[in-house]
């Protein structure tokens, strides 16, 4: 058996108690463990992504045991795609908090990063829905500590709404193992597809109680739209580099959406039919309705940002919830974009925050404004979706992929309409920040325009640039390397919409 | 038994719910602990119910066992819990602590005051 698997969940799982315990208190070696893991981790899951290029299913099983006893890990196309998107998007962001010196405003930032990290690639990873459970917890606990770093008031109060709200979402997940454990008798996502897929007709109400009830687990951490309220006030309350690495967090949401309801509750089972498909679309439609709005509305930079990972969760749940193979690969291509796209805005509205305080108004040009301004344009216009950056080929891949469904025309409106409002709100940001300010006469500015409450770190702030430059090469060569990108992605959609392989090779029914 | 337990399970749910939209630090980690019992019972449930059988299979006689794995999820999710509840409770304080008041709502702010970020 191939070890290197299990590397994504181990590394960072060893990384993060040496650093608690060996090098607490010596910041640099924090900063270098913390950095060579994450690099370590990048190389890792490129290495397992050429694996799994071909298209092989990759199994491990933890103990030796067979697949339905014990716990697996699998690696697919999709999960490749999703460990590598994990550990890209990890780098920059530790490089910013370093060079902005967010890891030194509270205790043990390096060790916490490590376990969200390690939950996220077990998430990715794991092929057993208690196991999911298990590292959702995980990288929540982690999420929790990493929300509240380096404290203060409104910091603890959002804090405490975000960890109410996902332990509400954690028992829910108990109760909806629970019910599907109760009607099938495994948890493994392979035998549950199998099991699913042959359960007598009376037994299908509790099945589809299960369903909705994981359905519902799923929608809490994609922030879909009744249920997204913690996301605005955790995420402009968090530290925003911690922030643009909850960007991936929803995406696990999503994610396992995709994952659980191809794989076990596919479109073809018959139990769960037509169970998905009628709320989720115009739940995704709110979403994005409601991320676009917030974005205009939004009197912080904090806030505007999070309200815009809102809206690109909304356009990646329509294409996920079509549950088509042209939609999914549209889905897997925007879901790269979003993320990326999301943690820039997030790394920028730090940068900005940072010299001018979380408000958006007029205010004096602050020190490096050019260059900060132009990024969040970059930002601004990625998230928006607006051509020439990878967020505009994403759309129209959405778009392309409503051809025959009913709803298209409330899809391409909803869909326009959120892009026009979202740019319209950037816009409106971004000129009060960067333009009005520089007709303000100075003493109106001071009274107007509280200092940041931080002093500026006296590094050299070149990293924090180099992290935010870092996301956009990396929406940048999503968008010029579009091709292999969205082969790649069809590929994976395709994969996800024939499971049989994916079921064989865990169940162990092509022995090797 | 089913009754006892379902309706054990449904009551603690309520409670736990009710507890939660109560909005004050206190009520909320009591109903949030109410809710993980109310999951336990459920999960410990789902492998049918049956007394004063082992959950261990045993190959030289035919005894009725009990399903052991729902036993396992249970212990994992008992010690997750636990580790929750820890959280929420040295977050609910230091929220307590820090802003004297234990609502868990957001308290309006106004443009430009009382920032920390």
């Amino acid at each position: 058996m191939d070890h290197l698997l299990i590397a994504p969940v181990v590394l960072p799982a060893l990384v993060a108690p040496f650093i608690i315990m060996a090098v607490r208190h010596h910041l640099d070696l924090q900063r270098i463990f913390s950095l060579a893991s994450v690099v370590l981790l990048a190389a890792v899951s490129l290495t397992l992504a050429a694996q799994a290029l071909d298209g092989t299913v990759k199994v491990y099983e933890l103990g030796d045991w067979p697949a339905p006893f014990g716990i697996v890990l699998v690696l697919d196309r999709l999960s490749a795609m999703m460990i590598v998107l994990t550990s890209l998007l990890a780098l920059p962001v530790l490089l910013y908090a370093i060079g902005s010196g967010w890891d030194t405003r509270g205790a043990n930032f390096h060790a916490l990063f490590q376990f969200q990290l390690m939950g996220i690639m077990g998430a990715f990873l794991t092929g057993d829905a208690f196991n999911l459970f298990v590292f959702f917890e995980v990288l929540l606990i982690a999420s929790y500590g990493l929300m509240i770093h380096s404290g203060g008031t409104r910091r603890f109060q959002a804090g405490v709404q975000y960890v109410v709200f996902n332990l509400l979402g954690s028992t829910l997940f108990l109760f909806a193992l629970g019910t599907l454990y109760s009607v099938t008798g495994t948890l493994n996502m392979a035998d549950l597809a199998v099991k699913v897929a042959q359960i007598p007709a009376e037994d299908t109400a509790l099945l589809r109680v299960g369903a909705v009830m994981l359905l519902l687990v799923f929608a809490i951490k994609a922030s879909l739209l009744p249920l997204h309220f913690w996301l605005p006030s955790a995420y402009a309350n968090a530290p925003m580099p911690v922030a643009a690495l909850f960007a991936i967090m929803t995406k696990v949401g999503a994610y396992s959406i995709l994952r659980i309801y191809t794989l076990i509750f596919g479109p073809e089972v018959q139990a769960t039919a037509g169970l998905t498909e009628a709320w989720l679309l115009p739940a995704a439609l709110l979403t994005l309705g409601a991320g676009a709005i917030g974005v205009l509305g939004s009197k912080k930079l904090g806030r505007l940002a999070a309200f815009g990972a809102i809206a690109s969760m909304g356009t990646l749940l329509i294409a996920i919830s079509l549950f088509t193979q042209t939609a999914a690969a549209a889905a897997l291509y925007y879901l790269v974009h979003s993320t990326l796209a999301a943690a820039l805005l997030f790394l920028v509205a730090d940068l900005v925050m940072e010299r001018q305080g979380p408000w958006i108004l007029p205010q004096l040009p602050m020190p490096q404004t050019g260059l900060i301004s132009a990024l969040f344009f970059a930002a601004a216009i990625a998230l928006a979706g607006m051509p020439p950056l990878s967020g505009f080929l994403g759309k129209l891949l959405v778009l392309d992929a409503t051809r025959g469904v009913d709803l298209a025309p409330w899809i391409w409106a909803v869909i326009l309409l959120g892009s026009l409002i979202t740019i319209i709100g950037m816009a409106r940001a971004g000129s009060l920040l960067f333009w009005k300010g520089h007709g303000l006469p100075p003493e109106d500015a001071d009274t107007s325009a509280e200092p940041p409450v931080d002093t500026l770190p006296a590094r050299p702030a070149q990293l924090p640039f180099v992290a935010c430059f870092g996301l956009l090469g990396g929406l940048i060569a999503l968008t010029v390397f579009a091709g292999p990108a969205t082969r790649y992605a069809e590929a994976t959609a395709a994969q996800l919409f024939t499971p049989t392989a994916y079921i064989e090779t865990v169940l162990g029914r092509t022995a090797e | 038994m089913e009754l006892l337990v379902a309706s054990a399970v449904g009551i603690l749910t309520a409670a736990g719910i009710y507890l939660i939209l109560r909005r004050r630090s206190f009520p909320v980690i009591l109903g949030l602990s109410l809710i993980t019992y109310a999951v336990n019972v459920f999960l410990f449930a789902t492998g049918r119910l049956a007394t004063a059988a082992p959950p261990i299979l045993n190959k030289y006689e035919e005894v009725a066992y009990t399903d052991p794995l729902p036993q396992a999820l249970v212990l994992t999710a008992i010690v997750i819990s636990f580790g929750m509840t820890a959280v929420v409770v040295m977050i609910a304080l230091g929220a307590y602590l820090s802003s004297r008041d234990d609502s868990t709502a957001m308290p309006v702010e106004t443009e430009g005051a009382g920032d920390d970020a």
